[in-house]
């Protein structure tokens, strides 16, 4: 039962039209007038910090935006000692990488997600969900410990081998396999994304009204077929919300990446090279940057990255919202 | 006829796709838990709790540092970041119904997508570079704000959920809405508010990026707000990549006790919702 009721604000919509009302309320207690106010001072720190963000980065990027402006995403050469900064490198790093890992990554969340909404008996759901989100809640230093020390082996030994010999002559998996690299960053990252979508994508599933399937079902269709022609073309924006979501988790996905990804600046079309993403330059680089120019083309990546994610989160919003409006908004379980 | 068995077959092959990919997903999570686990008990002990790191390239010595230091920031975040969520959250549930609370929601939600490196690069800007110095202040700062839109958005789903008669019994005995919110609709949102709260603080636990340049690192004890402080996600990424086989069994111990303290806080979370009976 959720109770959507408006609150205490029933009497503001008595107030409305006047431009403040919405701030200072209604209220005849001047102690409630205070109260609301405070709170709404709260509730602006979000705005607020959102935007000195913005303005702090932008701010602290100025050197470097003015120095090399377009150039700076289309350099290739990043190099702190001669004080030339391009920045191409990192943006392909981080873009094949997330690429990479929404390729291994979609697929297995739409099934876990399905699974989840559509498939499992009751008792498997919760603590299958629960699994799930304890995928979400380990930390990303973790991660990259084991991507250290049993994943990039297990790639180096068993799967980059084979690749090799499977696949040698495209130029996707040439070179020496040396398990760190692009592919165990993309790896690496499609596990971690990976809860953020099939969660997202199950809420929106199971925000389809119960009438289309059974409308389905009871028309003779077999579960699947319920399932893509009653449930997922009603999900499929909200899915496609989540999939953004988990792109932008993926862009701006720093420690475990940066851990088994090789940081090296270059750009190589073969998944055993090593790479370097905007995250894991940055991480490696801001505490021991060698100058002021330095420090700006740093912050000029974490700008980008931040701008990138933003307007990915809210193009994600505001398909997951369409689909599953909650009032509460985005529902965990 | 034969369609049908062909249907049949299509269904039965993805329900057969859907359970591999749940098996899929785990199999990482296992082979993850049970690196950590083999490997971190080996290399736990008491002196690991206790001790400061040893010197570069000696065996040896603890982390005792690091887990005071991320208590020590994780409590700082807390200290800003749950009143100023909560109280935002109440705004939103109570007086958020309007354009105001649309876009602060809206921000909310942008804003646990930032990523927390940029998140980092933002502190560093506004307080290691106003200090002139790494310090405690700046890691609890960035981790009060990546905990910020979780018990905003949390807070206010719990509230929400309050029904409005209690609301109105509290009105009708005359009790200003100011109480009414923070003794009868608080209180009883308290159990899931509280939830919320842990698993924020779970994730903040576990940050490394943003504390790599507010924080930074310290190998000695610490507790003052003005100094470089140590901390157990930045302590495991020097570790691991450190070439030396000692530090790397360090690491591992350290990220047992890492996953040990948010795997209690996530279990604890759910404990407390289903103790209140919460159906969801």
């Amino acid at each position: 039962m959720r109770h959507t009721g408006a609150g205490l604000d029933r009497d503001v919509r008595a107030a409305g039209g006047r431009p403040w009302g919405a701030l200072l309320g209604a209220e005849a207690n001047l102690g409630d007038r205070l109260f609301r106010l405070l709170t709404a001072a709260f509730a602006a720190g979000a705005v607020v910090l959102l935007a000195a963000m913005a303005f702090q980065m932008t701010r602290a990027s100025a050197p470097s935006l003015s120095r090399f402006g377009l150039g700076f995403i289309t350099g290739r050469h990043w190099d702190p000692v001669r004080d030339v900064f391009g920045a191409l490198p990192f943006l392909f790093g981080t873009v094949a990488s997330s690429l990479l890992a929404l390729l291994f990554a979609v697929p297995v969340s739409l099934g876990v997600a399905i699974f989840l909404a559509e498939l499992a008996p009751g008792w498997v759901r919760k603590p299958l969900g629960f699994i799930v989100e304890l995928l979400a809640a380990i930390p990303s230093v973790v991660y990259g410990l084991w991507g250290i020390f049993v994943l990039a082996p297990w790639l180096r030994e068993t799967v980059q081998p084979g690749l090799a010999m499977a696949f040698g002559s495209l130029p996707l998996f040439r070179g020496v396999p040396r398990g760190f690299g692009m592919l165990a960053g993309g790896v690496i990252l499609a596990i971690m994304i990976l809860p953020t979508i099939a969660s997202v994508s199950r809420d929106v599933m199971l925000a389809v009204p119960s009438t289309y399937r059974e409308g389905a079902l009871a028309l003779g269709a077999t579960r699947w077929e319920a399932v893509r022609t009653a449930v997922l073309p009603h999900a499929r924006s909200g899915i496609f919300g989540a999939v953004i979501l988990g792109l932008g988790r993926a862009l701006g996905e720093t420690m475990a990446v940066t851990m088994v990804i090789g940081n090296r600046a270059e750009i190589s079309a073969s998944l055993f090279d090593p790479a370097a993403t905007m995250a894991s330059v940055i991480a490696n680089e801001y505490t021991e940057a060698s100058g002021d120019l330095h420090l700006s083309a740093l912050s000029e990546l974490g700008l980008l990255l931040f701008a990138v994610t933003v307007i990915l989160n809210i193009v994600a919003r505001l398909l997951v919202w369409k689909v599953a409006r909650v009032p509460g908004g985005s529902r965990r379980t | 006829m034969d369609a049908h068995r062909k249907r049949k077959l299509v269904d039965s092959a993805m329900r057969g796709a859907c359970t591999a990919a749940v098996l899929l997903a785990v199999v990482p999570l296992a082979s993850l838990l049970a690196y950590v686990a083999a490997k971190g008990l080996g290399g736990l002990s008491w002196t690991v709790f206790t001790e400061l790191p040893g010197p570069v390239g000696e065996t040896g010595g603890g982390f005792g540092n690091a887990i005071l230091g991320s208590l020590y920031l994780v409590g700082l975040a807390c200290l800003a970041g749950i009143p100023v969520g909560v109280l935002a959250g109440v705004y939103l549930a109570e007086f958020g119904d309007n354009r105001f609370g649309r876009i602060v929601r809206f921000s909310a939600d942008v804003m646990s997508g930032v990523p927390s490196i940029a998140v980092g690069i933002f502190v560093y800007t506004l307080v290691v570079l106003s200090m002139r110095r790494f310090s405690a202040l700046a890691g609890g700062v960035a981790l009060a704000i990546l905990m910020l839109p979780t018990v905003t958005r949390t807070t206010e789903e719990l509230v929400r959920l309050v029904p409005d008669s209690l609301r109105e019994a509290g009105l009708a005995l005359g009790v200003p809405k100011r109480r009414v919110i923070l003794r009868v609709v608080l209180r009883t949102g308290a159990p899931g508010i509280a939830t919320g709260i842990m698993l924020a603080v779970a994730r903040a636990a576990g940050e490394t990026a943003p504390l790599l340049f507010t924080a930074f690192n310290n190998r000695f004890w610490s507790a003052s707000l003005d100094r470089p402080i140590g901390s157990l996600p930045v302590q495991i990424y020097t570790y691991a990549v450190s070439p030396y086989d000692d530090w790397h069994r360090q690491a591992q111990a350290a990220a047992l006790v890492l996953v040990a303290m948010v795997f209690v806080l996530n279990v604890g979370a759910r404990l407390l919702t289903r103790a209140r009976g919460d159906s969801r």
